[in-house]
């Protein structure tokens, strides 16, 4: 009966096996509470594909700045500049953590750049971020399954595994990933969370954003779509009826480097 | 007869420094501390568990909820209380169990640093009670 | 055997001491790094693996080098090879203690070590990277140990160790391998993505090994009465020679493919490491070309018998193509692949003194582990004559 409350999800001989073949998610000897025993919040936003549109035109610096802010205050990524270590703050920039920020037209698409741009297109701040791959490379990398994707497509870190090799961000086209080169508290006022409903992160990790899991489970849109004044729009991708679907239907768009067969979730309007 | 007293000397140098713990705590030994419930905790009367299950099995606890929420995207476990009325708890060690036991050093790190354990939860998760005070 | 080890000299034992000192000297250096983070390198967002993995590269090639004794020796009876075997089997052990240390050294969080085995992932390269060190490591060990042990009692060795030995000769070939795999299936990184990289890593490997190899028998025969023997030495230079122009044919087909395709992806790297078109960055570019007039400078003097084969000049060739090759496959191999970014960014690296510290504690501490192995090899040798 003890035995009822949690119990080992994968155990014994066979379970290796099927843990090594399938790349799920669990491995030998990690502890689950019974899916009989959990469930998902009521409100949880779902999706079979979570996927994104930004709609460049409506991107300006100031939509940029609150997007950027929100999306780090509100997940606890430490201001490199504040940090104590190092002194020159060319090296304090090493030590960066940005999970969206502002590229330009010739770095966010690189190296499909196409010569004589519109002076629109070259002008235009376009924010970058995880790309939520269909077929992430930084997944396939991670010997330690401590980078997963869930079944709708979200691409997400559980840094309790994380052993910091960096593989991941070798791996990754899009530069999407920082590593903690030191504790991110050391970049946090009073070293204490912007957001205390949220964790921190520890030195030795690699984070990324992690496409707001933490709202949609609790039937929030994500900080960046929320504060965006309708340039970032997050829907169903699996869903032919949905806005997000609409949108992709009515105009043009485009996704990084989709030659790489990574298969993005995050598209452009231009 | 020479190698006899080196191997000796060796024997006795190296039984020394592996009981040096033993001896340099020697009489030292504290009474095992009782962990402080905070008001609130006491109010609730009844954790997920009984007493004395939560008490030998909470890091079980607390590895599945972290597995059940990050991996599997379980937020909410339902526990059965002794009247056999079910009961639901979010998965969340900072809000769920700090938000009733608001005494983190008095209900944790108390017992944490007699059993000299040391849980790197809190290099991430936050104590929502602390103040500024939490800055090292 | 362990006891020969215990039984040297005032310099040998001066040696370990002085070894000993700077491995501690780095091993605070590395509490640093504990407690603060890997923040104490020069390594960042756009520069990940630094000179850690660079070393790391570098020395799983001379750990497979040893191959190029053991081939020749168990697979075509080359007889001139047997004295020398186990220098090639401890040379590895050696190399692959290194290698460990230095993946240790860059883990952000070593106490979680054991993740990798808790949580086998067999579709990262990173897993099988493990798994292949572990074993050559536990390989060589094991054969080492019993052909050495056979050697002293004088008599076979255990029938069980053929078929390991036979097994390590793949093995070999696999540690290097799977370390090119580590970076050639990276979508997204044009220097390293390509089929050419396993074979050329391989090629290096086969010339640096060996010419470390060289350089510990001159040491060995300066300071011991073991004489590894001149046509063993003189096959080693052969089996250089040949390896280092393998190398620098494979680099020449690299550039080739990136230069006829003209494909920007693939020629901004070699252009970042070797200055040129008009980026402005090229931290390297010395040292790029350095490596390039040693690789090439080698060849010309090696492919000459006469140079090739005369002992003094022996020792200067096995530096140049030692250094050569460690730029080339060290820091041009990670500095080639982040820079530029996926992102067109130039974000250089220099590594940082405390990380030049650990570096050199932990070649320190390989120094001493072949230190101790070659005077066990070698006693026991000195013995057997006497």
């Amino acid at each position: 009966m003890k035995n009822r409350r949690e119990f080992l999800k994968t155990a014994g001989a066979t379970a290796v096996g099927v843990s090594a073949l399938s790349g799920s998610a669990f491995a030998i000897g990690e502890y689950f509470i019974s899916s009989k025993e959990t469930k998902p919040h009521a409100e949880e936003k779902t999706a079979t594909r979570w996927g994104m549109v930004i709609n460049t035109k409506k991107l300006n610096e100031e939509v940029i700045h609150e997007i950027t802010t929100a999306c780090h205050t509100k997940h606890n990524v430490p201001d490199c500049m504040t940090f104590a270590e190092p002194k020159d703050p060319k090296r304090k920039k090493h030590h960066e953590i940005k999970w969206i920020w502002e590229e330009h037209y010739h770095n966010a698409f690189a190296p499909d750049v196409v010569e004589y741009l519109s002076k629109k297109l070259e002008h235009t701040p376009f924010l970058v971020l995880c790309n939520q791959c269909q077929n992430p490379p930084c997944v396939q990398a991670c010997p330690t399954k401590a980078t997963f994707k869930r079944p709708d497509g979200i691409v997400l870190m559980d840094f309790h595994r994380c052993i910091g090799c960096r593989f991941c961000m070798a791996a990754c086209p899009y530069g999407s990933r920082s590593f903690n080169f030191q504790d991110p508290r050391n970049g946090l006022p009073d070293r204490l969370p912007t957001n205390p409903a949220f964790p921190t992160r520890m030195k030795g990790v690699v984070e990324k954003c992690n496409f707001c899991a933490e709202r949609l489970a609790i039937g929030k849109k994500p900080y960046c779509e929320e504060v965006s004044k309708g340039a970032i729009i997050t829907g169903d991708l699996g869903d032919e009826h949905s806005e997000i679907r609409k949108l992709l239907e009515e105009n043009n768009a485009i996704t990084r480097k989709s030659s790489l067969g990574t298969g993005p979730s995050v598209f452009y309007l231009v | 007869m020479n190698e006899k007293i080196k191997i000796i000397a060796g024997v006795a140098i190296f039984a020394v420094i592996f009981t040096c713990p033993l001896w340099i705590n020697m009489g030292k030994a504290k009474e095992a501390p009782v962990p402080v419930l905070a008001e609130k905790a006491k109010a609730a009367k009844a954790c997920i568990l009984p007493k004395d299950e939560m008490r030998a099995k909470h890091m079980k606890i607390l590895d599945g909820w972290r597995n059940s929420v990050v991996r599997d995207g379980q937020r909410i476990h339902m526990v059965k209380d002794a009247d056999g009325k079910e009961k639901e708890y979010e998965m969340s060690l900072s809000n769920t169990c700090l938000g009733c036991h608001t005494n983190k050093a008095e209900f944790c790190d108390k017992c944490h640093s007699y059993a000299s354990v040391n849980p790197y939860c809190w290099d991430c998760h936050v104590d929502p009670n602390a103040k500024k005070e939490a800055s090292l | 055997m362990l006891e020969k080890a215990l039984n040297g000299g005032k310099s040998y034992w001066l040696w370990l001491a002085g070894l000993s000192a700077v491995i501690g000297l780095a091993f605070l250096v590395y509490m640093k790094q504990w407690t603060f983070g890997l923040g104490i390198t020069g390594m960042h967002r756009d520069f990940t693996w630094g000179f850690y993995i660079a070393q790391f590269t570098f020395l799983v090639g001379v750990a497979a080098g040893g191959v190029m004794l053991v081939l020749p020796y168990y697979l075509h009876d080359y007889k001139a090879f047997g004295r020398i075997t186990i220098l090639g089997e401890f040379l590895a052990i050696g190399a692959v203690t290194m290698c460990l240390l230095f993946i240790v050294a860059d883990m952000g969080q070593p106490t979680r070590a054991m993740n990798v085995i808790i949580n086998a992932t067999p579709y990262s390269m990173l897993f099988w990277d493990a798994f292949v060190l572990n074993g050559y490591l536990a390989l060589n060990l094991i054969i080492g140990w019993k052909l050495l042990e056979a050697e002293r009692n004088g008599v076979d060795a255990p029938k069980w160790v053929k078929p390991l030995i036979y097994l390590s000769i793949p093995w070999a070939f696999g540690i290097h391998t799977v370390t090119a795999f580590l970076y050639s299936g990276l979508p997204g990184r044009g220097f390293w993505l390509t089929a050419v990289l396993a074979p050329r890593f391989l090629a290096s490997a086969f010339a640096a090994g060996p010419s470390f190899l060289m350089l510990l028998c001159f040491l060995v025969r300066r300071f011991t009465n073991f004489d590894p023997g001149e046509k063993a030495m003189k096959t080693l230079m052969k089996i250089i020679t040949y390896a280092l122009i393998a190398n620098i044919f494979f680099f020449a087909c690299e550039i080739f493919t990136a230069y006829y395709s003209q494909i920007p992806e693939h020629m901004a790297h070699i252009n970042y490491l070797f200055g040129l078109g008009d980026h402005g960055h090229g931290v390297l570019v010395g040292w790029m070309w350095t490596s390039m007039a040693l690789m090439i400078g080698a060849i010309i003097l090696l492919v000459q018998p006469k140079i090739r084969n005369n002992e003094k000049y022996m020792p200067f060739l096995c530096l140049m193509v030692f250094f050569g090759t460690w730029i080339d496959k060290g820091m041009g191999m990670m500095a080639g692949g982040f820079v530029p970014s996926p992102l067109h960014h130039y974000n250089e690296y220099v590594p940082t003194a405390p990380e030049l510290v650990i570096t050199v504690g932990i070649w320190c501490v390989g120094f001493a582990v072949i230190t101790v192995l070659y005077k066990i090899a070698v006693s026991i040798k000195e013995e057997i004559k006497a």
